[in-house]
């Protein structure tokens, strides 16, 4: 076995487990971290034990005991004291039952994904805690300085402890806001790895895989959400295109451009059937949604195969939901596809007209593209011009330019 | 823990209610007050007279400044505060959900600080 990839898979259930035996976030970050260690250390000589899990979690808790000894021998403080007489008692006890342990893991995302922690904090700590990453990995993702991210965790950690959020799965009651919240922190994590909105590069794989990852993990652990379901379906469905999105450069090939046998099938037939088992048991969602519209994409072997008909339904229905004018956008192109470019640049103007949008490099873009379609090639010019201005990713820069470039050449 | 929710809302939406409105929300908060003794949650609370009777004092430099008014003007005032004990915020969140003006003003939840010997 591979202890790199134990820690991987496991440190985030095993810090799950510490963070609720200690009720302290930072002490079991810092005795996890020694149990790893101490496996390095340990493990080559001594041989692998039978349940490396069992084994990480109780050598942590030796070390808390350890640690919190010390403490209490330099200051004597009764909040510490009280813990360790509680964790000695635990450890004398029998160990708790194995749904205890389970749910320790969904605890832990109830708590980071809490609503009173900022959603910065809460995509921070969700990768910190359960993704297993460093602080220097996310700053990395996010583009912030190491220290930047550092403090946020910091003090994200430090309201849990003082505004007393639980560790706890929400009751019932709660529960439908609250994994609200939890799913969408992870579509966040997903979105800003499939289109990142600042940077070189359009695709940061790594958040793309966190996000699935943590994904997998609340259908695992929530097995009768439909919306789970669905949104993993959706992230799937996403990212089987991935190796088609972009070219060699690093160029954005679009999507009726893209070299459709380089899709991921296996990943495409995984999304449709999550699909299927969501719109079974759940209400057409948010994301069941999205993930019926980017199903129709996947299905279609060619792009002129694309059913932009039934697509342009989808976004109605969706705008019924969750009405915003990107959905609005998104179903004008769809529109647009299905009906011709002139009904989805009225649509277009109507977006506009309504003040929406106006800072979003999209709008101008989908215009210059249906103007493109059209052969009006100074009106195209003039909108692709529009949506430079307002462009921050330098790949959808690069290729806003390239299209620029291609309208001007025909008006000449 | 205990926690003080700050109830803050507007004065003026209270200047223009009626005289029967006003009643309906001073027995909502009558009947709030009571659950919350009855289920041990109250420690303390109070309404606020309006901001217009505020002073604000600071001391600078050895000296004593009072003026007028509140500490900041904002467009909801603070016009009273429960001190509640819950185990934690999901709970006190719960029983701040349930004061009568967080339906239109809102509701800041501080935990309060405690001190250890």
């Amino acid at each position: 076995m591979n202890i790199e990839r134990l820690y991987r898979e496991e440190s985030g259930r095993i810090l799950a487990t510490l963070i609720r035996l200690l009720g302290d976030f930072d002490l079991a970050e810092e005795v996890v971290q020694e149990a790893f260690v101490a496996a390095l250390e340990q493990w080559p000589a001594e041989g692998i034990p039978a349940n490396p899990r069992a084994w990480l979690v109780s050598t942590a808790r030796h070390k808390a005991v350890d640690r919190l000894r010390r403490r209490i021998r330099f200051q004597e403080k009764q909040k510490e004291l009280e813990r360790l007489v509680v964790l000695e008692e635990q450890m004398t006890a029998p160990d708790p039952p194995d749904s205890t342990v389970a749910d320790d893991r969904l605890r832990l995302i109830f708590t980071c994904c809490h609503p009173a922690l900022a959603i910065e904090a809460q995509i921070a700590l969700t990768l910190r805690t359960l993704g297993g990453l460093s602080t220097e990995e996310i700053a990395r993702a996010f583009l912030v300085p190491v220290a930047t991210m550092a403090q946020r965790l910091v003090r994200a950690k430090q309201k849990i402890r003082t505004a007393g959020i639980p560790y706890q799965i929400p009751p019932d009651d709660l529960l439908p806001e609250r994994l609200d919240g939890v799913l969408r922190t992870v579509y966040l994590v997903f979105n800003e790895g499939y289109a990142a909105t600042l940077g070189d590069t359009l695709v940061r794989h790594e958040l793309c895989a966190e996000a699935i990852r943590l994904g997998r993990l609340l259908c695992e652990l929530l097995p009768a959400s439909p919306e789970a379901r669905a949104l993993l379906a959706l992230m799937l469905l996403h990212d089987s295109r991935r190796d088609a999105r972009l070219n060699a450069d690093g160029g954005i090939v679009l999507l009726e451009e893209q070299d459709r046998r380089r899709w991921n099938r296996a990943q495409i037939h995984e999304g449709l059937t999550l699909l299927q088992e969501a719109l079974r048991t759940g209400d057409a969602s948010e994301y069941a949604l999205q993930a019926a519209i980017a199903g129709l994409h996947a299905r279609a072997e060619r792009a002129e195969d694309t059913d932009w008909r039934q697509i342009a339904q989808f976004y109605d229905l969706l705008l019924r939901i969750q009405p915003s004018p990107v959905v609005d956008l998104n179903r004008a192109v769809a529109v647009a596809m299905a009906d011709g470019p002139e009904h989805g640049l009225r649509l277009i103007d109507e977006i506009e007209a309504r003040g929406e949008l106006h800072n979003y490099h999209l709008l101008p873009a989908a215009r210059a593209d249906l103007l493109r379609r059209l052969g009006r090639w100074t009106e195209a010019a003039a909108a692709y011009k529009h949506a430079l201005a307002l462009v921050t990713n330098a790949a959808e820069r690069r290729f806003l330019e390239r299209r620029l470039a291609e309208v001007e050449e025909q008006g000449h | 823990m205990q926690y003080l929710l700050l109830i803050y809302e507007r004065e003026a939406d209270w200047n223009t209610m009626s005289e029967k409105d006003k009643g309906a929300i001073f027995q909502e908060y009558m009947a709030f007050t009571q659950g919350i003794m009855k289920s041990g949650h109250h420690r303390a609370g109070d309404a606020l007279q309006p901001v217009s009777t505020a002073t604000t004092v600071r001391v600078r430099n050895g000296k004593t400044v009072t003026t007028d008014g509140p500490f900041a003007e904002t467009r909801e005032q603070l016009g009273g505060y429960y001190l509640v004990e819950a185990k934690d915020l999901d709970e006190a969140t719960s029983i701040a959900a349930r004061i009568p003006s967080a339906r239109h003003g809102s509701i800041e939840i501080r935990p309060v600080m405690v001190y250890q010997k």
